[in-house]
């Protein structure tokens, strides 16, 4: 699964998925080109739905088909998965408590060339309100299937944010994800949480860190909610924080990292992501630039805090 | 079943309900009654006892507001006591005004937000349509909920998608919260609207019962394409002091008004001889 595109791994999984239950639907809004997913059209048949440029139809069409005891898998690009259909999501999926999986894709500076249209920063803010939902940003293949595997028999609605292109590979087949986090590197100074993208750039900031002689552990927390609080509680006893993620830092990784130690174990911390900012078009080495992404941002908020 | 009879004891429980709670949405609840008896009294495969039969009809109230005349019409159908019919609204409820797929027996999707349900309505009616069935999909639309873009992205996708067992019907009462739909939006003709959508439509007279059910009948004969019925209704409809009320969408009830509610129920209980 290493060089698999994002894409494929979700084509692929939901066609394995599909062929032993024939209750799973693929619906999708004009963008199987994007996705790759034509495969499925091929695959699934009837069961592939292209709604046509109308995702708030695509989300309450979704809880229709739920009703009659369908599991729709329901892509579009994060923005429009969230904030043009987040009424949709709110009440016929979520408050009629439909069970339905949604994947976000090309979330924050990943959109790249799309620009400040398609870039959302707030995808994971706006889903992070729905009572009961549950929220994932995945950072890699063998993830990213577990998660969809998982979300096909568990109950409810679900928002998975994902790349579409390649993602290195940080984890194998045996790989545990039911603890909603997985720890990348260990470190006795402090903590780096981080998700998708960002992951890359923490560990990164980690080994950068190491040559000055300061070890921070590295936590891929991946399942936004619920979020593990465990992990955030032992990582605040241990010593700062620093939250790392490809979206805005209100309403994201970074404040539910921030809710929970608030509550529970004050600490120092800071949020690496998006601040006041809209998005722009750019190439994704130069947005991580601008919107202060970057490993060096991470490793120069963890120098500030053990000051 | 004697469907008018039907149709004036969903009007009076409707009556009740709402006048036992005090306020609420009147106008645009009356309107559907005749259309409601039609469903629930002779056209749908429904009842208390098949709630879980897969191969039932289904119901979506678009117009999630008239949601007390739904309520009526379950109750009568058995779905609920006379307790919890009169739990509209009230603290802690399993009857909230808008329909609750969860809280409510016998609501088959939680509706409200305008324009969500007849959206909700095509993916029941695929559904179906991919389990191989023959149910029908009902779902009723408020001429002012047309308004929402939303509808018009089922609508295409219904078509497209030749749901002949989805048949939506448009609660042309020709008025919405702010005044007359041609004043706010003029809807223009729904029929014709509907045909260029792909629809087979026509207009009915939405008071008179066996057309409702004809305009049914039809509509099932209609293969590959789904059907629009345009009910011609008045808002407030069977009540006439609310048939010449102005502002009848939402009533908080003057003295006056409940005056009139009191002597409507009275009228409606003596048309299906309940007693007082």
């Amino acid at each position: 699964m290493k060089d698999l595109e994002m894409r494929q791994v979700y084509t692929q999984t939901i066609q394995g998925l599909a062929e032993k239950d024939q209750k799973i639907l693929a619906l999708e809004a004009d963008l199987a080109s994007s996705m790759g997913t034509s495969k499925l059209k091929e695959k699934l048949g009837d069961r592939y739905i292209n709604v046509g440029i109308m995702e708030a139809q695509e989300m309450s069409a979704a809880a229709g088909l739920a009703v009659t005891g369908f599991i729709p898998f329901i892509h579009t690009f994060a923005p429009f998965a969230t904030r043009r259909s987040f009424d949709q999501v709110f009440l016929s999926l979520g408050y009629a408590k439909n069970h339905a999986v949604i994947v976000g894709t090309d979330p924050g500076v990943t959109a790249e060339m799309n620009g400040g249209t398609h870039m959302p920063f707030e995808d994971i803010a706006l889903m992070r309100v729905i009572p009961g939902n549950n929220i994932y940003e995945v950072s890699d293949p063998y993830q990213f299937k577990a998660i969809l595997t998982y979300a096909h028999t568990a109950k409810g609605l679900f928002y998975i944010r994902t790349i579409r292109k390649q993602a290195k590979s940080l984890y194998n087949e045996k790989e545990d994800f039911s603890k909603g986090y997985c720890r990348l590197k260990k470190g006795t100074h402090g903590t780096i949480f981080a998700s998708g993208i960002m992951v890359e750039e923490a560990l990164q900031a980690a080994d950068d860190l190491e040559e000055k002689g300061i070890s921070v552990q590295v936590i891929d927390l991946f399942r936004i909610k619920p979020m593990n609080e465990e992990v955030v509680i032992e990582a605040a006893k241990l010593g700062p924080i620093i939250t790392a993620e490809n979206h805005n830092v209100i309403g994201g990784l970074g404040s539910a990292v921030a809710e929970i130690i608030a509550e529970n174990h004050p600490t120092k911390m800071k949020r690496i992501g998006v601040k006041e900012q809209f998005g722009q078009v750019g190439k994704l080495d130069y947005l991580k630039e601008v919107y202060g992404l970057k490993a060096n941002d991470i490793s120069k908020a963890m120098i500030d805090l053990l000051k | 079943m004697d469907i008018q009879k039907f149709a004036d004891q969903i009007r009076y429980y409707t009556m009740r309900e709402l006048d036992h709670l005090g306020f609420g949405h009147f106008g645009g609840s009356l309107s559907i009654v005749e259309t409601l008896a039609v469903l629930y009294g002779k056209v749908m495969n429904v009842s208390a006892e098949k709630r879980d039969d897969p191969d039932r009809d289904y119901f979506v109230l678009s117009k999630g507001h008239a949601g007390p005349a739904l309520y009526a019409t379950l109750f009568l159908k058995e779905y609920f006591d006379e307790a919890f019919l009169f739990s509209l609204n009230q603290n802690g409820t399993n009857l909230p005004s808008h329909p609750d797929r969860i809280k409510t027996p016998g609501v088959d999707m939680t509706t409200g937000s305008l324009g969500q349900g007849i959206s909700a309505a095509t993916g029941i009616a695929k559904g179906n349509q991919l389990l191989g069935k023959e149910n029908y999909t009902f779902a009723v639309v408020g001429d002012g909920e047309l308004n929402e873009g939303q509808c018009w992205e089922a609508f295409q996708f219904a078509a497209h998608q030749k749901l002949d067992h989805l048949i939506v019907l448009i609660d042309d009462n020709k008025k919405q919260l702010d005044g007359y739909t041609t004043d706010i939006c003029d809807p223009f003709d729904f029929v014709e609207k509907m045909r260029a959508f792909g629809f087979n439509s026509w207009r009915v007279n939405g008071r008179d019962v066996s057309a409702i059910e004809a305009a049914i009948d039809q509509a099932k004969k209609g293969k590959g394409a789904p059907t629009a019925i345009v009910l011609d209704t008045v808002k407030g409809q069977g009540v006439p002091y609310f048939e010449e009320l102005m502002d009848n969408h939402h009533i908080r009830p003057d003295e006056a008004t409940k005056i009139a509610i009191k002597e409507s129920i009275e009228s409606l209980a003596k048309k299906i001889e309940v007693k007082q």
